[in-house]
């Protein structure tokens, strides 16, 4: 069967010439991307991008498949409104934090507790690059800015945790850096029912280069990064010698070998949501490491599923005829 | 126990029922409404209710009224001054007093002017005991409460509810002075009232009460016969505005065999069109309540990417908000219809009343060169074949089209002369399919007729594409920054929406088709023109009436049919916004008759201006 060949990465590149800025942390994202969908799907014409207004925004461009570049913040509406009529699709989100948490924060979490069966990539690069330089809803306050050259008084979103408290089905983290981790999340988000959140660092290296360094530098980043996965202890450090541990209900990072043995360290269950939210802040902690990996991910009807479910009842209670409609109610005739 | 009845036969007759917001008006009105259409005449409603969903009980601004309109001929309007007005309270009577004819019938519920009602109406004296009324209407007292207190008393009720069925007493009494049967009443409240047999019989007792009550009082000693009207042959229902769009929609869908998804955000005086199409997803609609008006467009646009009819509905206040992504689907060119149900605006407005104010929101309410098909219903039972126009028209021309209505269409009712769906426009419709030759799909390639681009939907193999807001290439569809290629595309979009023309029927003329007067319209200020032109006729002035549904494009013939009069008067419940079109767009002096009351202009002040304009 033809449709059962397996594609190449090159049958997802698109005859675009890629514009981002040379170093710009948006080329790994999209060659990771072209690389892992050859696993993901062998039938590309069902695959939809879609993709508000930024530079992340311009993925769809550059992927050979279906895309729809919209308005600012808009794409999930539109997005949804398609998952909705064509539930077959394989429909996939591109955003930016500007894109996806400032102008389009509204869409974001009602797409989010609906729960439709799509996948969102939301390039974190904490700072607006298209307009060229000002403060994100993600940047840390005190940022200097174009538009605050006296330091930025907004306190950040968290994305994960805002993603987490608008009932995410999942959310995972990864970094624009980690090639293969990037790859994986890709992946899992592809095999998740419901709506997939993943939030990926990205350096933008004109506007906030460096944003994530301790995160991607060899020599800081197995100090700072916790790579999570389900059924692991939570264990990092160059020399794997640290965890993070449960006091009561409170987390604590602790050094493995002396007080405290492996079998202290907690284990990660993507499906406890007590667990994710957890994870969730560690995020610009002095004490804790940032997590990626799959933060959360536990299955819920998805809202296409129990549309199409009401539908299908529907038509079941049903069988009225436009007809019966156009001629229902107290009807008289004149002769 | 035997009185002298006279019967009197009258032409046509507007009663207005008025209450508080709780007293049950609007349904007074409606079994009223139907019973008139089942015995034959021709009607025209308007109900009238504030914005507030029980404001304080007694109060003002809790009056809540239904107009109706009925005639042995063919009438337009839902009248102005009502010969008769129910008033049910002081309040309402406050109210709706000024606009009853001189001489008019004043039916009254008596139990209800109680010292506070009085207080919180604002009067002094009680109007029902100081004579002031009697010498100038024909005045009934009724104890409309005590009545019905008594015809339930042997029922297990509380006097509350019992209380409540006095709307159906009115009702009576009404139905006794017109010579209408009850039974179309009885049969509705024993479905409405199924589940509870002693509600419905507190209500037919109640009906009945004020029914003997008209029978027995001497004071009532004339019934009034208002006969069939001579309308066109056919099976009639009585149809509001809504239900006419959304089986406008429905049609639309069965007849094109597109599904439909319909994505909108509650808003008065749209959201009826969302309910009423929820209930038909038997029909494959689906409707999806969005988290705000921005997603309720953009839903429906990503519906119509994806190969179904999109539609969205609103009134001004979401239809601003809608505007940016008006522009995408002007861009990327797909099908979308979008609904104005216009109210009283700017900002929040009037939100219960009506008003034609948005229309040069419609035409030019965008950023950039963004042309958009605008089309309007003119009467509660034309937003069918309006909506259905709004679908084929979006889909043929792979364009967003804006259709407008108002409140006065949406909660208007008029009989309707149901129509056959297989008598409507041809509705065809193709999506693209992968080329045989290998050629590589060229998503802005157009149809040579229409202009249109192909259809190409997400599913389709060897047609992955990518669209969005940015300018495109001319055929090939990618991203240009080419200055001579922006001013060719900005050209082809606005080309294509003056292809429209082509699906416009030659324009009626009502009346002289040459003369001294043109009454132009568009919208719901049809009926209104037609029925003062009728006048102006009687008394042989030289004056056609004009209505146009479609007001981008222009129907081609507009010009030369403006040119045939010495003047143009356009009646518009705004200030003048058709005007200025029409005056730029001809060269014209056209005169605007416009009025911002939240009601429908009234036909005898079109026929004054009329006059006036033709006595210059």
């Amino acid at each position: 069967m033809s449709e059962n060949i397996m594609l190449k990465k090159s049958d997802f590149e698109s005859d675009q010439a890629v514009r981002w800025c040379p170093g710009c942390g948006d080329y790994a994202i999209l060659a990771q991307t072209q690389k892992i969908f050859p696993e993901i799907t062998t039938e590309k014409e069902k695959v939809v991008f879609i993709s508000g207004i930024g530079c992340s925004s311009r993925f769809p461009y550059y992927m050979n498949t279906y895309g729809f570049h919209t308005i600012h913040g808009r794409a999930p509406t539109i997005a949804s409104g398609l998952k909705i009529t064509n539930p077959d699709l394989s429909v996939w989100l591109v955003t930016g934090d500007g894109d996806g948490f400032s102008i389009g924060g509204n869409h974001m979490i009602h797409l989010l507790r609906r729960n439709i069966n799509l996948n969102v990539m939301l390039f974190n690069n904490r700072i607006y690059g298209l307009t060229k330089g000002q403060y994100s809803p993600t940047s840390e306050q005190g940022k200097i800015t174009y538009s605050t050259p006296m330091g930025s008084l907004d306190y950040p979103f968290n994305p994960s945790k805002l993603a987490l408290g608008a009932e995410a089905s999942f959310v995972a983290k990864t970094i624009d850096r980690e090639l293969i981790h990037l790859q994986n999340m890709i992946k899992r988000a592809s095999e998740h029912q419901g709506t997939s959140f993943i939030e990926i660092y990205q350096n933008c290296n004109i506007f906030n280069d460096g944003a994530f360094s301790e995160l991607t530098d060899k020599t800081t980043k197995s100090d700072r990064v916790l790579s999570v996965e389900h059924g692991k202890p939570m264990i990092f450090g160059a020399d794997s010698n640290k965890g993070i541990m449960l006091d009561g209900t409170t987390p604590r990072v602790v050094e493995i070998g002396k007080e405290f043995s492996l079998n202290d360290i907690l284990i990660h269950d993507e499906g406890d949501r007590f667990i994710g939210d957890m994870l969730s802040n560690f995020t610009s902690s002095d004490t804790f490491p940032e997590p990626i990996g799959v933060l959360y991910c536990k299955e819920r009807p998805t809202y296409d599923d129990l549309m199409v479910a009401q539908m299908g009842q529907a038509k079941h209670q049903s069988e009225k005829s436009l007809s019966d409609l156009l001629n229902a109610g107290d009807t008289w005739e004149v002769e | 126990m035997s009185k002298k009845i006279y019967k009197e036969t009258l032409d046509h007759v507007t009663i207005r029922f008025a209450g508080d917001s709780g007293d049950g008006m609007q349904l007074s009105g409606g079994r009223f409404t139907q019973t008139s259409a089942v015995v034959g005449n021709d009607l025209s409603t308007l109900p009238d209710f504030p914005a507030e969903i029980r404001a304080p009980a007694g109060s003002l601004a809790g009056v809540s009224s239904f107009q109706i309109h009925f005639s042995s001929h063919e009438i337009h309007t839902p009248g102005e001054n009502p010969d008769v007005l129910v008033a049910m309270n002081p309040a309402a009577l406050k109210v709706h007093l000024k606009e009853l004819k001189p001489g008019g019938t004043l039916i009254i519920n008596k139990n209800a002017f109680t010292a506070k009602n009085l207080s919180l109406a604002g009067y002094e004296t009680d109007p029902s005991e100081d004579g002031s009324l009697l010498d100038y209407y024909s005045c009934h007292f009724i104890e409309m409460s005590k009545l019905v207190t008594e015809a339930c008393s042997d029922l297990e009720l509380s006097p509350k509810i019992v209380d409540r069925t006095k709307n159906l007493c009115a009702l009576g009494v009404l139905f006794w002075m017109y010579d209408r049967p009850l039974e179309p009443t009885v049969d509705w409240l024993n479905k409405k009232f199924k589940s509870k047999p002693e509600i419905i019989e507190a209500n037919v007792r109640a009906l009945n009460s004020g029914y003997n009550y008209g029978e027995t009082a001497e004071i009532f000693t004339t019934k009034y016969v208002v006969e069939k009207a001579q309308l066109p042959k056919g099976k009639y229902r009585n149809m509001n505005g809504t239900l006419a769009s959304c089986l406008g929609l429905l049609t639309a869908s069965q007849k094109s065999g597109l599904p439909m998804t319909f994505a909108g955000y509650p808003i008065t005086p749209a959201s009826n069109l969302l309910h009423t199409l929820s209930n038909w997803k038997s029909f494959g609609i689906k409707t999806y309540q969005a988290e705000d008006e921005i997603a309720g467009i953009g839903a429906a646009l990503g519906a119509s990417y994806g190969g179904a009819l999109g539609v969205t509905a609103s009134s001004g206040p979401g239809i601003a908000l809608k505007t940016e992504f008006l522009g995408l689907a002007v861009m990327t060119e797909l099908p979308l219809v979008i609904i104005n149900v216009q109210r009283g605006g700017p900002s929040t407005g009037l939100p219960t009343k009506t008003e034609q104010s948005d229309l040069l929101q419609a035409m030019y309410g965008r950023n950039g060169e963004a042309p958009i098909p605008v089309l309007s219903a003119t009467t509660p039972g034309d937003c069918y074949f309006a909506a259905y126009e709004a679908c084929r028209v979006a889909v043929k021309y792979m364009t967003p089209v804006i259709l407008l209505t108002d409140g006065y269409l949406v909660n208007g009712s008029e009989p309707w002369l149901i129509p056959n769906p297989d008598d409507l426009p041809e509705f065809k419709t193709s999506f693209a399919k992968e080329s045989s030759n290998g050629e590589k799909f060229k998503p802005f390639q157009r149809d040579e007729n229409t202009l249109a681009r192909p259809w190409a939907i997400p599913g389709t193999k060897g047609l992955e594409h990518r669209i969005g807001g940015l300018e495109k290439e001319n055929i090939s569809g990618n991203v240009s920054y080419d200055s001579d290629n922006h001013e060719l595309m900005i050209d082809l979009r606005a080309k294509k929406i003056q292809k429209i023309t082509n699906e416009i029927p030659e324009t009626k003329i009502f009346g002289e088709e040459k003369g001294d007067l043109l009454i132009l319209s568009w919208g719901s200020t049809h009926g209104a023109c037609r029925s003062a032109t009728e006048t102006l006729l009687e008394k042989n002035a030289k004056v056609g009436h004009a209505s146009i549904r479609w007001i981008n494009p222009l129907p081609s013939d507009l010009g030369g049919i403006i040119s045939n009069y010495k003047k143009v008067l356009i009646p518009e419940v705004n200030s003048g916004q058709l005007r200025k079109i029409i005056r730029s767009e001809y060269l014209v002096d056209a005169i605007g008759l416009n009025q911002m009351k939240g009601k429908p202009i009234g036909a005898s002040s079109i026929v004054k201006k009329a006059e006036e304009l033709m006595n210059e």
